[in-house]
C-alpha cells in the first residue's frame, strides 16, 4: 500500500461523509461547513493527483470565497431557518432516494465496466513543460487563450448582475440631521434612554433598569423584550425563576 | 492504484449533490448541493488528466472554477432578492410563474 492509495481512501471516506452530511443536517450552516469539509478533502486529492494549483486554487476559491459568501447569505437569510421537513409531494423524498441510487449504480458500473487500467500519470508531462503550473500556463494562455479572454466578460457580467440583484431603491428620502432632532426634541423624550441592566443585578439586555426611585424602567428594554408584570408591580426587576 | 476509484468518488458525489438538490427545500442547501456536483465534475477531470497524462483535463476543471465562483455570486443574489421580496428562502415559496 503506497501513500497515493492511503491518501485515497482516506480522503474519498471523508469526502463522502461531508457530502452525506450535507444533505441530512437540518440547518443550513451545518450543511456549508459540511460542504467546505468536502471541499477541503478534494482539494487534498487534487495534490496526490499531481494538480498542485488546482488544489490551491480550490482551496482558496471554494473553502475560501465561494463558501464564505455562502455562509454571508445565510447570516443575511437568517441563521436558524431550518428546513421544514414537510414533504410538498407525497413520496417525493423516496422515489428521490431510490432514483439516487438507480443513478449511482449505473454510473458507477459504466465507469468500473469501461474505464482504465492504469494512470500515465504526469511526470512526463511535468518534465517536458517545466512543472505543472508552468504547462498549465502554457495551456491557458496558449491553446484556450480564447476561452481565458472570454472568462473576463463572464466575470464582468456577474459582478453588474449581482450588483443589479442585490440593490435596492430606498423608499423615503435620508432623513437630515435638523430632521432627526426635530423628532427628538418633539418626542417628549429628548435625552438617551437608559439602557438595560442599570443598578440591576444582571447587566443581560433582557433585564429593566432600575430608575432612582426603584421602579423597573420599560423604556430600558429593546422592543424585543418586556418586562415582565411581576417585575414591574414589584418594582424590581430581580430574575424571578 | 485502479484509477477508476476516482471516477467512481466522482460519480458518487454527483449522485449525493443530485440527491440533494431533488430532496432539500431550502434554496441555500439546493444550491450548495449544485456546488458539490460542480465539484464532482472537477474531481472526474483531474483524474482524468492524470490517467492520460496531459494537463488539458486540469485547464478544464480550472474553467469550471471560474464559472462555477461567476455562478455562485450571482445565484446567491438572486436568493437574496427573491427573501428580501418574499421573506423565505424555500424553493416551494417562489411559484409566481406558476399561476
Amino acid at each position: 500500500m503506497n501513500g497515493e492509495v492511503i491518501i485515497f481512501w482516506v480522503t474519498a471516506i471523508f469526502a463522502v461523509v461531508g457530502a452525506v452530511g450535507m444533505v441530512v443536517s437540518r440547518k443550513a450552516v451545518h450543511s456549508a461547513l459540511w460542504v467546505a469539509f468536502t471541499m477541503v478533502n478534494l482539494a487534498i486529492l487534487y495534490f496526490s493527483l499531481g494538480a498542485p494549483f488546482l488544489g490551491t486554487t480550490q482551496i482558496v476559491v471554494y473553502t475560501g470565497a465561494v463558501m464564505m459568501l455562502f455562509l454571508f447569505v445565510l447570516m443575511i437569510v437568517g441563521v436558524d431557518s431550518s428546513d421544514s421537513l414537510l414533504e410538498t409531494i407525497k413520496g417525493q423524498r423516496l422515489v428521490a432516494i431510490i432514483l439516487a441510487f438507480a443513478f449511482g449504480s449505473v454510473l458507477t458500473s459504466a465507469i468500473t465496466s469501461t474505464g482504465f487500467t492504469s494512470a500515465t500519470g504526469l511526470a512526463q508531462s511535468n518534465e517536458a513543460t517545466g512543472g505543472n503550473i508552468e504547462g498549465l500556463a502554457d495551456l491557458i494562455f496558449g491553446r484556450y487563450l480564447l476561452a481565458f479572454e472570454v472568462t473576463s466578460a463572464l466575470l464582468i457580467t456577474a459582478a453588474v448582475g449581482a450588483m443589479v440583484l442585490a440593490h435596492n431603491e430606498r423608499w423615503a428620502p435620508r432623513k437630515t440631521q435638523a430632521q432627526l432632532q426635530r423628532e427628538r426634541t418633539l418626542s417628549g423624550h429628548p435625552t438617551p434612554l437608559p439602557n438595560p441592566g442599570v443598578l440591576a443585578l444582571h447587566n443581560s439586555v433582557d433585564t429593566p433598569a432600575l430608575l432612582p426611585d426603584g421602579t423597573a424602567s420599560q423604556e430600558s428594554l429593546p422592543t424585543a423584550f418586556k418586562a415582565t408584570p411581576q417585575q414591574i408591580e414589584d418594582g424590581t426587576n430581580e430574575v424571578t425563576s | 492504484m485502479n484509477p477508476n476509484n476516482y471516477l467512481v468518488l466522482a460519480g458518487i458525489l454527483f449522485t449525493i449533490g443530485a440527491l440533494g438538490v431533488l430532496v432539500r427545500r431550502n434554496a441555500i442547501i439546493v444550491f450548495m448541493s449544485v456546488e458539490l456536483m460542480l465539484n464532482a465534475a472537477n474531481l472526474a477531470f483531474v483524474a482524468a488528466s492524470h490517467i492520460t497524462g496531459t494537463l488539458d483535463g486540469q485547464a478544464a476543471a480550472f474553467y469550471v472554477m471560474v464559472v462555477a465562483a461567476a455562478e455562485v455570486v450571482v445565484g446567491l443574489a438572486i436568493i437574496v432578492s427573491i427573501f428580501r421580496t418574499r421573506r423565505t428562502a424555500s424553493i416551494d415559496e417562489a411559484s409566481l410563474l406558476k399561476y
